[in-house]
């Protein structure tokens, strides 16, 4: 049994997307830590990670997990994206919110009055899922900018060239680790989601309580 | 020559328990801990094997994306980068010299003329300059003026089988490295005589060094002594040590 489903109950997180999203955290924390262990080698912040957070040991060992879990990163990524507008999961769950909804969700949020529905999204929601896949999206483009900075330097121009396309990337990895902070806080004040995501829990239903 | 000098192979056991050592500590480190709960963590070296055959398969997908009519960006003069960065596996006063005038460049495997090149002979083939980004694995890169020899010149000079798979550099301080065929002829691929329009000195790698703009920076060895076409896999100092061989940007 891959749900708990009730006669009539949807699924709060259909089953592809409960393996996708546990395939992709585990795709994304061998980049996030193995570009740590990359990033270390020259570090262009004033600061490096501590190397028990890093993957790969050393550097080449750093750049072989970076380059193995960017293929399963890049597999997930788009099997997620196909299931997604085939499904109808974009479309149903994730539309772009209205700035005015981000607004009124957002201040609904902060006098605690912001209701959180299993399997409905509200607006600040739809807002960080939507914005984290734009990030992830150009983490990848920055990332094949200066893995490819001659055969896809047309890319790596539009970024403004290696130097700069580098630091895009390695700013792009600070909003990926920002946003995970952001869902780990929230997840852990809502522990059911957590649930639902491994599981598979019954949404709630539609109407506010 | 009378400088203190350190052999690849004098360091080869150091090398290889530290590479071994990292790749254990890799296995150990918090990242693989938490992620490979549920592998059978006795097997670091099968971890490592998937690892290995990882960066085989990358080699080539990136040989796939390589186009041989694909030219790296070329810089004004004042983009050059100064002062230039020293990088070598040692530090720079590690630096090995030899007399140019006593130097001489050995070529051997499937070629037809295997004569010595002094820097004369070479300097009177056709000269190409280059004003390109030398980018390094480690992230930073910096853009520098080289001058010499193409490479694609030099072997059809020699009679190259240029059908053999892999060209191969040794270097007089203990490095070496390889190219693929199709790399090794890349019109910017050259054998440079001249940094920043002035003669290679001992950091930058006199008398001879390789420039090939379309790698990443641990490929353009510097101190050349020999060059060998061959179709046996020759690997590389960093290459035999994790970098990925093939390496192109």
């Amino acid at each position: 049994m891959l749900s708990k489903r009730h006669a009539n109950g949807r699924v709060a997180h259909a089953w592809p997307i409960r393996i996708m999203h546990w395939v992709g955290v585990y795709a994304m924390s061998c980049m996030i830590l193995s570009g740590w262990q990359i990033y270390n080698a020259s570090p262009s912040l004033p600061f490096d990670f501590p190397p028990w957070m890093t993957l790969g040991g050393w550097l080449a060992g750093g750049i072989a997990w970076h380059i193995s879990a960017m293929w399963l990163l890049f597999a997930d990524g788009l099997a997620y994206l196909c299931y997604g507008f085939a499904s109808g999961h974009f479309r149903r769950h994730l539309p772009p919110p209205t700035p005015a909804e981000v607004i009124a969700d957002f201040g609904r949020a902060l006098r605690f009055r912001l209701p959180h529905r299993l399997g409905r999204y509200n607006a600040v929601q739809r807002l960080l899922y939507d914005g984290v896949m734009v990030v992830i999206l150009l983490a990848i483009a920055t990332g094949l900018s200066i893995w490819k900075p001659v055969q896809l330097g047309w890319l790596t121009g539009l970024f403004g060239g290696y130097p700069v396309a580098r630091g895009i990337h390695l700013a792009m990895m600070g909003l990926i680790v920002s946003f995970v902070i952001v869902h780990v806080v929230l997840v852990a004040i809502y522990p059911r989601t957590l649930m639902s995501m491994v599981a598979g829990l019954e949404a709630d239903p539609e109407t506010t309580p | 020559m009378n400088r203190a000098s350190v052999r690849a192979s004098d360091i080869k056991p150091e090398l290889d328990r530290l590479r071994r050592r990292g790749l254990l500590r890799g296995s150990l480190s918090l990242g693989s801990l938490a992620l490979l709960t549920g592998c059978d963590l006795s097997t670091h070296s099968g971890v490592d094997a998937a690892l290995w055959a990882m960066l085989r398969f990358n080699d080539r997908v990136q040989a796939a994306l390589f186009s041989p009519t694909r030219m790296a960006e070329t810089y004004p003069a004042s983009a050059i980068t100064n002062p230039f960065r020293f990088n070598a596996y040692y530090p720079e006063w590690q630096v090995r010299e030899v007399d140019p005038a006593d130097w001489q460049l050995e070529v051997s495997g499937l070629v037809a003329d295997k004569t010595p090149w002094s820097v004369d002979k070479l300097r009177a083939l056709p000269q190409e300059a280059q004003i390109t980004r030398h980018i390094c694995i480690e992230g930073w890169s910096q853009v520098g003026q080289w001058s010499g020899v193409p490479l694609h010149v030099f072997l059809r000079r020699v009679g190259a089988d240029t059908r053999a798979r892999y060209v191969a550099f040794s270097c007089f301080d203990g490095y070496s490295t390889s190219l693929d065929m199709a790399s090794a002829l890349h019109p910017q691929t050259i054998l440079a005589l001249d940094f920043e329009q002035r003669p290679l000195s001992p950091q930058w790698g006199s008398p001879l060094r390789l420039r090939i703009p379309i790698k990443l920076g641990f490929k353009s060895a510097k101190n050349l002594q020999s060059i060998e076409v061959t179709n046996t896999f020759p690997g590389g100092f960093w290459e035999n040590q994790g970098y990925n061989w093939y390496s192109g940007v």
